[in-house]
């Protein structure tokens, strides 16, 4: 730890150095009114993070930490692909991504950008070293990845002390714009709270009152948050109660310990937090403890690609709450245009992560080019103004006390293999939730976003 | 939660469990023991195991088919990885070989990877073996009942081969000491590569074996080869009863720890390895001295 401190340390006097006593004065003091006269920025605004220093060329560099390799590879993988397609779309002026950032004509501000991108592992201290290199080497102009919450409150605070923009890759944890939100963070999908508000009430109108359910818990923040809203939600509104929570740590791969606590609890129905690959294999080895069909399955967060790894005998009749299904381009445009472009560059229907990637991009542009700058503070303030725009799932818009997207959440039920339509048809939507009413007052879970400079 | 059938189920887990760390673990400690080489390929090798069955299984159906390929395969690369690499670094310092073995390890799985991508593939046990026994006090999946038989027998199969033979008797007095087995006129290379070839199949057989159980994915043997190493360093470096006691050891921690609570098993796990490495630095079936 102490090593690491001592790196970053190193790291930054370096920057200081080399940007010169000027900078420093801009960067270490709180206000540039102090030294006005030290101030090398254009017009009033003195340099910030790896501005304007990655903002000069006709190039600007963005960067994203994915899991490529271990729990998360298969998720990590799709997200890169959504990423790579919005930076595509954004250098050719694509259609669909000018529905969602109009004033953005091949490139931003006249730039091009350059996706950069490195395998995180899902691990927090993995992520923020190789973003920090990128800010160091290639002066970013912003950071992506996390398809972990971990890994998203890590460069959460990371991009706080850097000053350089972060949008969330898939983080479903309610600290993320909670109690570990920052001025310099932004999400796009769903999360916790609201899934268990989306979800919450399809399981009371379907299953009823005083049921009992057996949760299980990845040992790390996504998971804590999820369960607890998910469990606040079913005893509060309808006496469920939770009769074991079995938590487990990120990564593991027999779960034959906690399924048996399960079988031998009495529960009713399991509901499933663990997400990747721990999602899998737990989802398989409770169909070979045959706590699966005895009790019903619910996937509160759901999963890309869970119906493909565990095969969709095991997801029929599951209920889920998700950001993205791609039978979505049935009901919105934009989303039938995000399928169709995904679909013919790679080869299949995106799945949620994909597409949370490509809008996280894509509204990072549209904010850009109408603050008509690449200066933090004036992209972030964008954002606040809270405009509504069209998305793939309709009209959205950001909170600008806790930057989270007012987005609806999309309640899907696993397909019988019978019913599919083709390959890819896993999950019927059933609803789709507005988003407003799901969501906390924007203080409850303690958000302080912190400065802008 | 803790009552009598929860807890027989437990210890009933930690012996799956433990015998499965038991076999991995035998392999990986022959090969120490002997070469002096600590293989951090070994996961690897594991997950080679699960693919090359599930390959098999893909083109034939048959699970008898995927654990010869997965068996054999692994213990092929074993054999070539010795030969090609791992010889050359005999005389070199410990870093260099686990640099080398974790540097073969990640290539495996990047390589698996790239040709196989990251999706869980899924290796169904044969068609008896399929469903849940009832044993009275509980329920239990039929195949994880087998994987108990099938790890039991090829354990005796290493045992036979390593106290009954007379190559096992030569590889005995490898790990004791492999100077004076080379000065007694007996080529000890050769039995380097043949110790590396079964410490390997050891790891593939396990990985085909325990592909019903966990699908597999590039990275299932990073995890196993933690537990390992765990284990080797309870039951004694270089001691095959030694990773027999170690795995089940670590399999009813493991188990029973997390009938109280699923976060600690891990910790207990270590906290063992701890007072071992206190109380009996070599190891429980360890020898003092042997390195």
């Amino acid at each position: 730890m102490s090593r690491k401190d001592q790196k970053f340390g190193g790291v930054s006097r370096r920057t200081l150095l080399r940007a010169g006593a000027g900078l420093a004065g801009g960067v270490v003091l709180p206000s540039a009114l102090t030294m006005p006269a030290f101030a090398v920025g254009v017009a009033d605004k003195p340099p910030i993070g790896t501005w304007p220093a990655g903002s000069e060329g006709d190039t600007v560099n963005v960067a994203a930490a994915v899991p490529r390799t271990g729990t998360y590879a298969v998720q990590g993988e799709d997200e890169l692909k959504g990423w790579q397609l919005a930076v595509e779309h954004i250098n050719n002026g694509d259609p669909l991504l000018k529905k969602i950032a109009p004033k953005v004509s091949k490139g931003l501000l006249g730039k091009k950008v350059n996706l950069l991108s490195a395998d995180s592992a899902a691990k927090p201290n993995q992520a923020v070293q190789e973003i920090q290199t990128f800010i160091n080497q290639n002066k970013i102009v912003l950071m992506t990845g996390s398809t972990s919450s971990a890994v998203a409150v890590a460069l959460n605070k990371f991009a706080q002390r850097e000053k350089v923009l972060y949008v969330t890759g898939i983080s479903g944890s309610n600290d993320t714009t909670g109690k570990d939100c920052v001025r310099y963070g932004f999400r796009q999908n769903f999360y916790g709270e609201t899934a268990a508000n989306a979800i919450g009430p399809v399981l009371v109108k379907q299953f009823g009152k005083n049921r009992k359910a057996a949760f299980m818990t990845p040992d790390y923040t996504y998971g804590h948050t999820v369960t607890k809203s998910v469990n606040d939600y079913l005893t509060k509104n309808a006496g469920w109660t939770m009769v074991t929570n079995q938590i487990s740590p990120l990564g593991t791969q027999d779960f034959s310990q906690y399924l048996t606590n399960i079988a031998n609890s009495g529960a009713e129905f399991l509901v499933n937090v663990n997400w990747g690959r721990d999602a899998v294999l737990s989802i398989q080895q409770a169909k070979q403890f045959g706590i699966l069909p005895k009790m019903t399955l619910v996937v509160p967060y759901q999963i890309p690609f869970l119906a493909k790894e565990t095969g969709p005998e095991l997801t029929a009749g599951v209920y889920a709450a998700t950001d993205f299904w791609w039978t979505l381009e049935d009901k919105y445009p934009l989303a039938k245009m995000f399928v169709e472009a995904f679909d013919k560059k790679y080869g299949y229907k995106p799945e949620w992560g994909a597409n949370n990637a490509y809008m996280s991009f894509a509204i990072w542009a549209k904010m850009v080019s109408e603050a008509d700058s690449l200066y933090p503070p004036d992209v972030i303030k964008q954002y606040e103004k809270g405009e509504k725009f069209d998305s793939t799932v309709g009209e959205v818009y950001f909170r600008k006390e806790d930057h989270q997207l007012v987005r609806p959440v999309i309640i899907v039920k696993g397909k019988a293999p019978k019913d599919m339509k083709n390959k890819e048809d896993y999950w019927e939507v059933l609803e789709v939730v507005p988003g407003a009413p799901l969501m906390q007052k924007p203080d409850a879970f303690g958000c302080n976003l912190g400065d802008y400079t | 939660m803790i009552n009598w059938a929860n807890f027989i189920s437990q210890c009933f887990n930690g012996l799956v469990l433990g015998a499965l760390l038991a076999l991995v673990a035998s392999g990986l400690t022959i090969i120490y023991g002997t070469l002096g080489v600590l293989n951090l390929a070994h996961g690897a090798m594991f997950m080679l195991g699960g693919y090359a069955g599930w390959l098999a299984y893909s083109y034939t159906e048959s699970f008898i088919a995927a654990v010869f390929a997965g068996t054999i395969f692994v213990m092929i690369v074993g054999v070539l990885v010795e030969r090609v690499i791992i010889r050359h670094f005999y005389q070199r310092p410990h870093e260099d070989q686990l640099l080398v073995t974790f540097g073969l390890g990640i290539v495996f799985v990047e390589t698996v990877r790239f040709f196989f991508g990251s999706l869980s593939k899924t290796v169904p046990p044969p068609s008896a073996l399929v469903g849940i026994t009832p044993l009275g006090f509980m329920f239990y999946p039929t195949y994880r009942l087998a994987l108990l038989g099938i790890v039991a027998v090829a354990l005796l199969a290493l045992y036979v081969v390593l106290y009954r033979t007379r190559i096992g008797m030569i590889v005995r007095a490898g790990i004791e000491d492999s100077v004076m087995v080379d000065s007694l006129g007996i080529d000890v290379y050769k039995v380097f590569m043949l110790v590396f070839g079964i410490g390997a199949m050891a790891a593939g057989f396990a990985g085909i074996v325990n592909a019903p159980v966990v699908s597999i994915a590039p990275d299932v043997g990073e995890a196993i080869l933690v537990q390992t190493f765990v284990v080797v360093v309870i039951g004694g470096v270089g001691s095959f009863p030694g990773a027999i006691l170690g795995g089940l050891i670590a399999g009813e921690i493991i188990s029973i720890t997390s009938m109280f609570n699923p976060g600690y098993s891990y910790v207990m796990l270590f906290v063992a390895m701890t007072l071992v490495l206190v109380l009996r630095p070599y190891g429980l079936l360890g020898t003092a001295g042997r390195e």
